[in-house]
């Protein structure tokens, strides 16, 4: 005889605002087989959970419905707690009255209705439940670290550091991301390189982590703790054991003409090249797409200059299978270029430049040692406008967020500008200055009030050249709008942070959330920020939004720890609500007939063929059989069978029956 | 097919050389354009600033009679009147409660299938596949496409060209053997309606694009809208005042100048009624 006990949340006044819950606890309090039906404020918190230990002993429960928030939120913690009642936490369900009801209705009767409707259901439901016992599985302990940037680099490290072992993958020749590209930072003004290239040595030096550059997650299979990935090794066309990295085919190569990357198209690059001089690992790659010898077939000279012969025109792709436990994506993100901008030229100005080549031309390595000169014609600026906000808050460029990293920035870049060029004049359009952070705020007003940096707040309409110089319209809003003119021998947009290129199809590979600008999403924006909705797989850095280098390098460890946590288990549960094809005694053995069309729909690949044999090993019949390991209980089979064979635990056909018989019912 | 026109105020009064233009382009390429019978005022500046009621309501008339006349198609060569004919379809698409409303307000049915078209996508559509062989006189002049406001913005509306560099006109123009010249100052305002309360304030904006436009060798400047015409041709004396200069460069619609290239007379596309002498033809 079932005795459920219901207990009706109150969630502060999250659902109490909205719907009756006395009316509900009292409601269900009359339904058959609920021996008890009460309500409490904050069911999560301590007394609340002690309220439901003991009601399972005082009543001697067979089931539990917790009517509250969604179960994503709280089922863990509900069902914690009744196992340390003595209940199966599996005979514990989960009523959601708040975002499936008080949340999106207004306060009246209908809505108490609803709530009491949707409790029913789930007392329903929870009388067929069976006790279930969680799934062992065991722990791959080697972390795979997606993208080389700072925030990877350093999730890295302190993985390795813990003693575990680490793959990192980064799809450039080089690890160091977009941090190896800046001159100096805020909000001290230390040499980016400075900081970070130990940090890039350390990496391929660390016995724990194994770097693969040129490198790309080809297919991510299985779950926490247990993962599948195939990688993709880009041909470097190159036998990296023998080469040296002297970089003499680098000089010698004839092709030498094409946009380097690493100096944001300011600089040029042959086809065999190390993207910079620091570059981790120091070995060439050789660019295929612009390389003589693979467009016209002939050339070579590479490979004749090379003095260890270590020049491997024919090297193919290769696919590297890898077990690993827990994953860090830490792909980074991009920055809007100055073409995306039909107000400011569309990137026909050479001289309308974007932040990143502004921290090229800054830096001691970049294309002009240091010296800020202009690209169209290499003189130094005498009069430069920086433009804050370029395209983001924006939302008619559909970027409606705040880049974050672009006011600071921009006043960096304002002062770096102003200790290399004395008599130069400064000027900064800014919509807000946004410098919330450590020292940040005093940063910007420093270089306001030391360095004379002239802020002007308020929009840029348009910029176009005129006598060799570029005409700045703007307004400054803080002089009555008053339209201001300026004419300047450079520009630099601040232009907005973005996901980077191929966000999308790696959130796919790796089944987690993205939002609609191609960020990962986080499992929850406040209490979760480095967790992804995959189990397993982590965040760090600006793959999540854009985000300066204190914070990426904070959500690494944060992510770090994590996967520690993950790895201080030798064995994972996993919860039991997986498919399963029935079994029974011979000759039918199942009701499944071997037609096996559920391994084609099933999309985790775990169903797999048993064979069910004589003594004499003669085979009688196949039957399919699901791998608890690898199902994710989506459900598709069950659908998809046609003679019924298959039921998901937690989710059994008759369970979900009784939740909709009970609907149709009166009570 | 048939297409309605529209020609508003200005194409009757102000901007008959405009009209005359567009007339002439459709007699030399054999289109037939029917003036939308009984059209009325469009509102203009004045009736939006006023009364939104009313401002929808007497677009949404015109359109009423396209629609009862079978004119799926109009072409609506003001880009002040294009801009107010497109916001209302646009508007009480949006807002079926509105839409009726208006239909009552203007006793007639209102179901805004109509296309409207700009002057530019009229030419694109029916006189750029045929303008190659029909070209006899290459407009070869380097030219300054002004588009002003109306013609691209709002342009979540019109959802037509870019709204901050469009190109359309200067694509049309090269069409006919122009050459565009790279033009900052191609949607800055003109000053528009202040042309009668406020001639300083056009005499100044106007002043700046014609400047410009010299300034980068253009031998005429070419637009599409008869308020833009007006204020920086009819308007050049107080321009030529006020900035206490000699501004020569001629100011032709679109239409005229590819009347020009097929060969048609200055007169014929109502080049003479200009205040600005064109001496190019
Ligand atoms: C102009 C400018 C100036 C800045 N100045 C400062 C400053 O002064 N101070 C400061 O604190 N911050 C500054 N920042 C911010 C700083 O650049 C970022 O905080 C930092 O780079 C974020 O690091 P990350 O590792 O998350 O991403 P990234 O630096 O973008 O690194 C991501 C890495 O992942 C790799 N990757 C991408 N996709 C894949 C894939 N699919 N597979 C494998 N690898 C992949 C990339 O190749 C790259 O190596 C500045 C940013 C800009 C744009
Ligand atoms: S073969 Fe390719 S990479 Fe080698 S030198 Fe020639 S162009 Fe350069
Ligand atoms: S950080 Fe500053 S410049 Fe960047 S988008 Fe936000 S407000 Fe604009
Ligand atoms: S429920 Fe079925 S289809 Fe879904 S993962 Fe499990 S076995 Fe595959």
């Amino acid at each position: 005889m079932a005795r459920i006990g219901v207990f009706v949340c109150h969630c502060g006044e999250n659902i109490s605002a909205t719907v009756d819950c006395g009316k509900v606890a009292e409601t269900i309090g009359k339904l058959k087989h609920v021996v008890l039906s009460t309500e409490y404020k904050y069911m999560c918190s301590d007394p609340g959970q002690t309220l439901i230990k003991e009601a399972i002993k005082e009543h001697n429960l067979t089931g539990v419905v917790v009517s509250a928030c969604s179960p994503r939120m709280h089922e863990p913690t509900f069902r914690k707690a009744c196992a340390e009642g003595g209940l199966n936490p599996y005979l514990c369900e989960m009523a959601n009255l708040r975002e499936h009801c008080s949340w999106v209705h207004e306060k009246n009767e209908l809505t108490t209705e609803k709530a009491i409707d949707i409790v029913r259901t789930q007392v329903e439901k929870v009388k067929l439940n069976s006790a279930l016992q969680p799934i062992k599985v065991p722990v791959t302990k080697t972390a795979m670290v997606i993208g080389g940037g700072i925030a990877g680099i350093q999730a890295a490290l302190d993985i390795a550091n813990t003693g575990h072992k680490v793959v990192m993958i980064e799809r450039s020749p080089s690890i160091g991301g977009h941090m190896s590209q800046l001159s100096e930072t805020f909000p001290t003004l230390d040499c980016s390189q400075c900081i970070l290239t130990p940090r890039m040595v350390e990496v391929a030096q660390h016995p724990n982590i194994t770097l693969y550059t040129y490198a790309e997650v080809e297919s991510v299979e299985g779950f926490i703790g247990n993962f599948t990935v195939k990688v993709r090794k880009k041909a470097k066309s190159l036998d990296e054991k023998l080469c040296t990295g002297c970089g003499l085919c680098t000089t010698k190569c004839p092709q030498k003409k094409i946009p380097n990357e690493f100096e944001q198209g300011m600089g040029m690059r042959p086809a065999i090249y190390i993207p910079f001089p620091q570059a981790v690992p120091n070995r060439p790659v050789i660019d295929r797409e612009h390389c003589t010898y693979y467009i016209k077939g002939k050339c070579k000279i590479c490979e004749i200059v090379c003095p260890t012969k270590a020049i491997r025109f024919d090297q193919p792709d290769e696919i590297i299978e890898l077990q690993i436990g827990a994953i860090v994506a830490a792909t980074g993100f991009d920055i809007k270029h100055a073409d995306f901008f039909p107000e400011y030229g569309y990137g026909r100005y050479k001289d309308i430049i974007d932040g990143l080549q502004f921290e090229r031309l800054a830096s001691a390595s970049g294309p002009t040692s240091g010296v800020i000169k202009r690209p169209s014609d290499g003189q130094i600026p005498k009069n430069i406008v920086f433009i804050a906000c370029a395209g983001s808050r924006d939302p008619a460029k559909g970027i409606a967020y705040c880049s974050k990293i672009c006011c600071m920035y921009t006043a960096k870049h304002a002062m770096l500008y102003k200790h290399k060029v004395h008599e130069g004049k400064a000027h900064v359009f800014y919509m807000d200055i946004r410098s919330g952070g450590k020292n940040y705020d005093e940063f910007v007003r420093r270089a306001i009030e030391e360095d004379h940096v002239n802020y002007i707040r308020g929009r840029v309409s348009t910029i176009y050249e005129r006598n060799g110089k570029l005409i700045v319209k703007g307004v400054d809003t803080l002089l009555s709008s008053m339209p201001v003119e300026i004419e300047a021998d450079m520009v630099v947009l601040a232009t907005a942070g973005v996901a980077n290129s191929g966000a999308e199809e790696l959130a796919q590979k790796l089944h987690i959330s993205y939002d609609s600008h191609k960020f990962f999403a986080e499992a929850h924006p406040k209490l979760k920020p480095v967790e992804t909705n995959t189990a397993g797989i982590f965040l760090a850095g600006a793959c999540q939004n854009p985000k300066d280098i204190p914070d990426s390098v904070s959500q690494a460890s944060g992510s770090a720890v994590k996967v520690a946590a993950l790895f201080s288990q030798n064995e994972l549960t996993r919860e039991p609500l997986v498919a399963v094809v029935n079994r029974m005694g011979p000759p039918l053995h199942s009701t499944c007939v071997g037609c096996f069309l559920c391994q084609a729909v099933c999309p985790y690949q775990a169903i797999e063929r048993e064979d069910i044999k004589t003594r004499d090993g003669k085979v009688l019949k196949s039957l399919a059989k699901i791998n608890e390991g690898l199902c994710q209980g989506c459900g598709t089979c069950v659908a998809l069978c046609r003679s019924k064979s298959i039921d998901l635990h937690g989710y059994s056909n008759n369970q979900v029956y009784a939740e909709v018989v009970a609907l149709l019912n009166e009570y | 097919m048939k297409t309605g026109l529209y020609p508003g105020c200005s194409l009757t009064g102000s901007a008959r050389d405009y009209n005359e233009s567009v007339s002439a382009l459709a007699e030399a390429f054999g289109l037939e354009l029917i003036q939308i019978p009984d059209w009325n005022c469009c509102g203009a500046t004045a009736a939006h600033n006023l009364n939104k009621e009313l401002s929808l309501a007497l677009p949404a008339r015109i359109l009423a009679l396209a629609e009862k006349n079978g004119l799926e198609e109009i072409v609506v060569p003001c880009a002040a009147c294009y801009s107010r004919l497109v916001v209302t379809q646009h508007e009480l698409k949006k807002n079926p409660e509105l839409k009726n409303r208006i239909s009552e307000v203007i006793e007639m049915d209102y179901r805004g299938t109509s296309r409207i078209l700009n002057v530019i996508e009229w030419i694109d559509k029916y006189i750029i596949p045929l303008l190659p062989e029909k070209i006899t006189k290459p407009f070869n002049y380097k030219v300054a496409c002004y588009y002003g406001c109306l013609l691209v913005r709002p342009n979540k509306v019109l959802n037509y060209d870019r709204a901050e560099d469009p190109q359309t006109m200067d694509i049309v123009m090269t069409k006919i053997g122009a050459q565009p010249v790279d033009y900052p100052y191609k949607t800055e305002c003109c000053g528009a309606g202040f042309s009668i309360s406020r001639t300083d304030i056009v005499s100044k904006l106007s002043g700046k694009i014609i400047e410009d436009a010299e300034y980068r060798g253009a031998d005429a400047i070419i637009v599409a809208c008869p308020m833009c015409h007006s204020n920086l041709d009819m308007r050049r004396p107080d321009i030529n005042k006020y900035w206490k200069t000699e501004f020569k460069i001629p100011v032709i619609f679109v239409t005229q100048a590819i009347g020009l290239a097929i060969g048609l007379s200055p007169e014929k596309v109502g080049l003479k009624r200009h205040f600005v002498d064109v001496k190019i033809s």
